[in-house]
């Protein structure tokens, strides 16, 4: 147990300050909904990530949110079980088709008011995969999307960044 | 430097030839990098018998589409020998004897191949459809070359309500549906439990829910673009699924990669291991509520992805590998900083470690988790740590070594033990091996160019490539038609095995311990449902 909390003591506090985006970024990032969503959840965002049909390249930086360095809960978006919970779905992935009731059900079955961020390459225009029989492509083909965080997969920080843009005076 | 496996016939491959002469079954041979035996449809599953007997191994199946015909292939392994098993059918009405009845492990490529084929296997001890939800109709067969890309799909594919479970029934048995979408941060999957008060009487699994036709989007890329789609079968594999496609296709194109550009795709497939198994090892400790573990490991990988963002340029190191060596050189610098960075990680282990290895709580919890024999993992073939957790004494790297590993001493970590324990201690032994591993190749580091000129594969050439990835052993097959184009691609994930092995672990161990048992084998859904 000793080693353990000299292991602790020694690592000390790594978390990093993160900026939130200025006006100009938070453009590029597409967000017209801001201002509702700062009425709403002013100081909390809880999320339910989907993965429509990911290949887990955007899940490990979603997961990457939450390690200590980033410590994205410190900003009140954390990360919740149901969509019952949920203000925002976090989807990823082109929707596979097999996966398109599914997330039509998962949307129904997160309250309003609620928004729908497309993450990665194939969220947001279907990336590598496309449409196929298999695929619907992008997210806002199945459902309706308010925001887009691009990249293959974008990385924990432009995340949180796009994140902290919808919330309201946290993270200064 | 594309390895060549077996020019000659070894002793393992003579004992099954003479088994098959003493069954008067004939085989045709090619030579090739992996011995190709062609056989008659009728034999399919005697000779399955015969080198079960043997104790080959089944280690991969996949058919093709010809203009008439349909080409099924197995590939069996035993002790770093492979061999490639190919029958032609008859493209009117293609059946062929399962054998699934004789490897478990087979069960699942051949429903695969069933759903996107519509070859039909006969006798298969369970001939439900797989990959197949609703997305496309009945009688349809996405991999035949009539099939579109496009399909024909309603607006809305409907859930696949009409899948039948296993039932059980009696006092106190009930039923858990769990998924597709689940409550944490991973893929989708549906887990399909019956159990009696806290403990599983059983497990069924229904994956494919992320099938996303990645066999069918190969067809017509050129390399490089296969090579961005080979990345993308599991995000967390993208160096050793694209390292498989890379050697099948050399292979086919019959060129040798330069050893400076073998040496770099070693460190970022041993680099890939690293970061994985950081992940992982945190993850399973959080599953049992120890946070320590999570925040230390997670806090390493992130330091380790940094790195690779300043080096490669990726934080996953997605497309670093392009066909005939690597996209980027390392400089002296970089060497010097990898192995700083090295020795930093060896030393935050050591002092993480011990932590981990004396305490009572984390023991309690894993020591005896999630049981897999030695027995049903020899079965399924499991593959990577879920097998070496449970006696498989196989590496590709070790037994069948292809360039730089053939350089280089691959040590293997082997337990007995089986458990959610022993999983984890096989995969800390393997970050401090890779460790080892990567000093290695840097200080070997051979001068000299990092990439071959692409030459254009003549029509029809075929390579099979395989690769220790982090999750074990991954077989990709290509083929190319005549204008460098890829007509047949199929990577064949770990996870296909040990998806099977899951349904097995979580046997008797409680609902709750569920999750640590899931990670510890932690199967890529992507990777499997392709």
């Amino acid at each position: 147990m000793l080693r353990l909390f000299a292991k602790t003591f020694k690592t000390g506090i790594v978390t990093e300050r993160i900026k939130t985006p200025d006006s100009a970024e938070l453009e590029t990032l597409g967000i017209e909904i801001k201002r509702h969503i700062d009425k709403h959840f002013s100081g909390s965002l809880a999320i339910r990530e989907v993965d429509a049909g990911s290949c887990n390249g955007c899940e490990l930086e979603i997961h990457a949110m939450n390690n200590p360095l980033y410590d994205a809960e410190r900003y009140g978006i954390h990360f919740v079980a149901s969509p019952r919970h949920a203000d925002v779905l976090l989807v990823t992935g082109p929707v596979s088709r097999h996966m398109q009731t599914a997330l039509l059900r998962t949307y129904e079955a997160t309250p309003s008011p609620k928004w729908v961020v497309a993450v990665g390459d194939c969220a947001v225009c279907g990336g590598e995969f496309g449409g196929s029989y298999a695929s619907c492509g992008a997210v806002a083909n199945v459902i309706p999307v308010d925001m887009t965080i691009p990249g293959c997969p974008p990385t924990p920080e432009t995340l949180l960044k796009a994140l902290l843009g919808l919330m309201k005076g946290k993270g200064k | 430097m594309s390895a060549t496996i077996a020019e000659t016939t070894t002793d393992w491959s003579n004992a099954l030839l003479s088994e098959l002469e003493t069954a008067t079954i004939q085989i045709e041979k090619k030579q090739g990098a992996v011995p190709q035996w062609l056989i008659e449809a009728d034999h399919w599953r005697t000779f399955a018998e015969l080198a079960h007997k043997l104790d080959w191994r089944w280690a991969a199946g996949w058919a093709e589409q010809q203009a008439k015909t349909f080409l099924v292939n197995s590939c069996f392994a035993k002790q770093g020998e492979y061999i490639w098993l190919r029958t032609t059918l008859n493209g009117k009405k293609p059946q062929l004897p399962s054998q699934a009845m004789v490897y478990t492990g087979a069960s699942r490529c051949e429903r695969h191949t069933q759903d996107m084929f519509g070859i039909d296997f006969t006798d298969h001890p369970d001939s439900r459809r797989w990959i197949k939800h609703q997305a496309w109709p009945k009688n349809r067969y996405p991999l035949r070359k009539d099939f579109p890309l496009q399909g024909q799909p309603e607006d809305v594919s409907p859930s696949d309500t009409d899948y039948q479970f296993l039932r059980a029934k009696g006092t106190g048995v009930y039923e858990i549906p769990v998924g597709p979408v689940h409550a944490g941060i991973i893929e989708p999957g549906h887990f399909r439990f019956q159990a009696v008060g806290e403990t599983v009487l059983n497990l069924e699994e229904r994956l494919a829910y992320v099938h996303k036709g990645i066999e069918k989007l190969a067809e017509g890329r050129t390399p490089e673009q296969l090579l961005r789609l080979a990345g993308r079968i599991s995000g967390d594999t993208t160096v050793a699924h694209s390292w498989a496609a890379c050697r099948a296709m050399e292979q086919a194109a019959g060129i040798n990669i330069p050893p400076r550009a073998a040496f770099i795709r070693g460190i970022l497939c041993e680099r890939e291991r690293i970061a994985n198994h950081l992940g992982d090892v945190g993850a399973i400790c959080n599953d049992v509520g120890f946070a320590f573990a999570q925040m230390q490991f997670t806090r390493l990988r992130e330091q380790w992805q940094r790195n690779q963002m300043n080096m490669f340029g990726h934080r996953l190191l997605m497309d670093c590998l392009v066909p005939g060596g690597v996209k980027q050189d390392l400089s002296n610098e970089q060497i010097a900083s990898m192995e700083q960075e090295l020795a930093e990680l060896r030393s935050e282990l050591d002092e993480i470690i011990p932590a981990l290895d004396l305490n009572s709580s984390l023991e309690d919890r894993l020591f005896t988790a999630g049981f897999l024999s030695v027995k049903t993992a020899t079965d399924f073939g499991a593959l990577g740590y879920v097998g070496r957790a449970s006696g498989q004494d196989f590496d590709v790297r070790r037994d069948t070594p292809y360039a730089p590993y053939d350089q280089i001493n691959t040590k293997v970590v082997v337990e007995e033990q089986g458990d959610v324990a022993s999983r984890v201690w096989v995969r800390i032994k393997e970050v401090f091996a890779s460790i080892r591993l990567i000093a290695q190749m840097c200080q070997q580091l051979p001068e000299g160019d990092i990439v071959t000129a692409w030459q254009t594969p003549a029509g029809n050439s075929e390579g099979l490539g395989m690769v220790e990835g982090w999750r074990g052993e991954i077989i990709s097959y290509v083929r190319f038609a005549d204008n460098n184009t890829i007509t047949r691609f199929y990577p064949r994930d770990p996870s296909t095995f040990n998806w099977l092995a899951l349904e097995k672990i979580v046997l008797n161990n409680i609902v709750p311990d569920f999750p640590v048992c899931n990670k510890s084998v932690n199967g890529s859904y992507s990777g499997h449902d392709l």
